[in-house]
């Protein structure tokens, strides 16, 4: 029942399967994105607090930040995983926690690509050009103000191409989560592979990983169209739907932006 | 409980076990896997550059959907299907990391191939250098220059995900470091200590690819 030939004489009653399974596939599916989502979510924060942090005068306040993306990004997720997992629960008061697997999963996924954000943040801030900030001191804006009104926009729209990289690889990297009894899509395919055999099981997975991907893409399309117009670079989102679809990739992944 | 939360005991019995899956694994998986993907990057990108469409969209759909999957998904399928043809788990494990990073590899070499600038094409034509000696001789060694950074960036990416090995239970310094906690309920010392490593061995290396990346600006 296996084998591409396999794949396609068992096509019909394969799909009945995976219909009948669906409950706990879905469930799978749920996971993945709360993991995904969540994960993204806390990456985007910790990006942003250490990579602002990285650019502050206060050297004190730039060197931790320093410490903590080279410990975060160096180190592996898989190893961080496996450290909240099962070291964690092992340490004396007053930690010694038992964390649930989707926050061990949401923890370790948005320390690790946060770490890699927060490069990303300082590179974007670091190549707004120098005239806005001689603008800043012209105007006589204080930094913070100047930072959250002037410079951050325009990072902002330099930086979702590399953040929507990030977070495709994000995605990804959760279907590790299984290894720590968080039962995303991955595991739950896993489940049907019985019964499917492996062909159908797994492609359908890497489609499914796949769509979710697209998801992530055309979010994030959405984003930048909307980031460049508001920094007036570039047409409402109403008039370039086109561009939501364009495939991620191109500079970004060619510059190895998401080491 | 009087045990104190760390033992160098379980350290020291350890770390030896450590570094041998980090030698005889992670690092061989790392190597050969960026071996793979140096190689079939470029020819992927020269594919994608040269060949008719016919080729070069289906290529370009495979590439884009590898990439956009994940390599825990593909280690698993991959090993599935192919263990009953290749005895080797390890062989498999290090072609899949390879194809993987292949598909990020060839975006590198496709900027590096465009930013050779169009004079070049124009002077091989103009000398009627035959196509294959144009790659060789002109286009590939100006475009190589500047992928060498993103290059090492990727081999240190492909080192930090190599963990991602053990589902498919290759003892690798994780796996090990796993096993090892498994067996005797003490985690801390062998998953720290695998983290450290890891530390170890890439920080170091991403400061030397950052400082030929200025050089190479």
């Amino acid at each position: 029942m296996d084998g591409v030939i396999g794949f396609f004489e068992q096509l019909g009653p394969n799909i009945e399967i995976l219909g009948a399974r669906m409950p706990q596939i879905l469930e799978g599916v749920q996971v993945t994105v709360l993991a995904a989502a969540f994960g993204g979510l806390l990456a985007l924060v910790i990006s942003f607090v250490f990579g602002i942090a990285q650019t502050v005068k206060l050297g004190a306040v730039r060197i931790i930040a320093r410490i903590f993306v080279e410990f975060f990004r160096g180190t592996s997720l898989v190893v961080q995983l496996f450290w909240l997992a099962f070291v964690l629960p092992q340490l004396p008061y007053p930690f010694g926690w038992q964390l649930a697997p989707l926050a061990i999963g949401v923890l370790a996924l948005g320390l690790n690509y946060g770490a890699y954000g927060a490069e990303v943040v300082r590179g974007s801030i670091g190549s707004v050009p120098k005239g806005q900030y001689e603008a800043l001191s012209a105007l006589s804006l204080s930094p913070v103000r100047g930072m959250f009104r002037v410079i951050i926009p325009q990072a902002w729209a330099l930086m979702i191409p590399s953040l929507s990289n990030l977070w495709i690889q994000l995605l990804k990297g959760s279907a590790i989560v299984s290894t720590v009894l968080l039962y995303d899509l991955y595991f739950r395919v896993e489940q049907v592979r019985d019964q499917t055999g492996t062909w159908f099981a797994f492609l359908f997975a890497l489609v499914a990983y796949y769509l979710v991907a697209w998801v992530i893409v055309i979010i994030m399309n959405a984003l930048e169209v909307r980031a460049k117009h508001k920094i007036g670079r570039g047409p409402a989102l109403s008039d370039s739907l086109g561009t939501l679809l364009r495939p991620p990739g191109g500079k970004n992944v060619a510059r190895g932006a998401m080491v | 409980m009087n045990e104190s939360w760390w033992s160098w005991d379980h350290a020291a019995a350890v770390l030896p076990m450590l570094l041998e899956g980090f030698f005889k694994y992670t690092l061989v998986a790392t190597v050969l896997g960026t071996l793979i993907a140096v190689v079939l990057g470029l020819i992927v990108a020269m594919t994608r550059r040269v060949a008719p469409g016919f080729i070069s969209t289906p290529v370009t759909w495979v590439v884009e959907f590898i990439r956009m999957t994940p390599l825990v998904v593909q280690l698993v399928f991959a090993n599935l299907v192919l263990s009953p043809y290749i005895d080797s788990t390890l062989a498999i494990g290090i072609w899949v990391l390879g194809i993987h990073y292949t598909t990020y590899m060839a975006e590198v070499y496709r900027a590096g191939i465009d930013s050779v600038p169009k004079g070049q094409w124009e002077a091989a034509t103009a000398l009627s250098l035959p196509l294959l000696r144009t790659w060789r001789a002109v286009v590939i060694p100006q475009a190589i220059r500047s992928t060498l950074p993103a290059l090492g960036n990727y081999a240190i990416s492909m080192f930090k995900e190599t963990p991602f090995l053990v589902v498919i239970y290759i003892p690798e310094m994780v796996r090990v470091a796993q096993t090892y906690g498994g067996d005797t309920f003490r985690y801390t010392e062998s998953i720290t200590l695998a983290g450290l490593i890891f530390l170890v061995a890439s920080y170091p290396t991403s400061v030397l690819i950052r400082r030929l990346e200025k050089r190479l600006a």
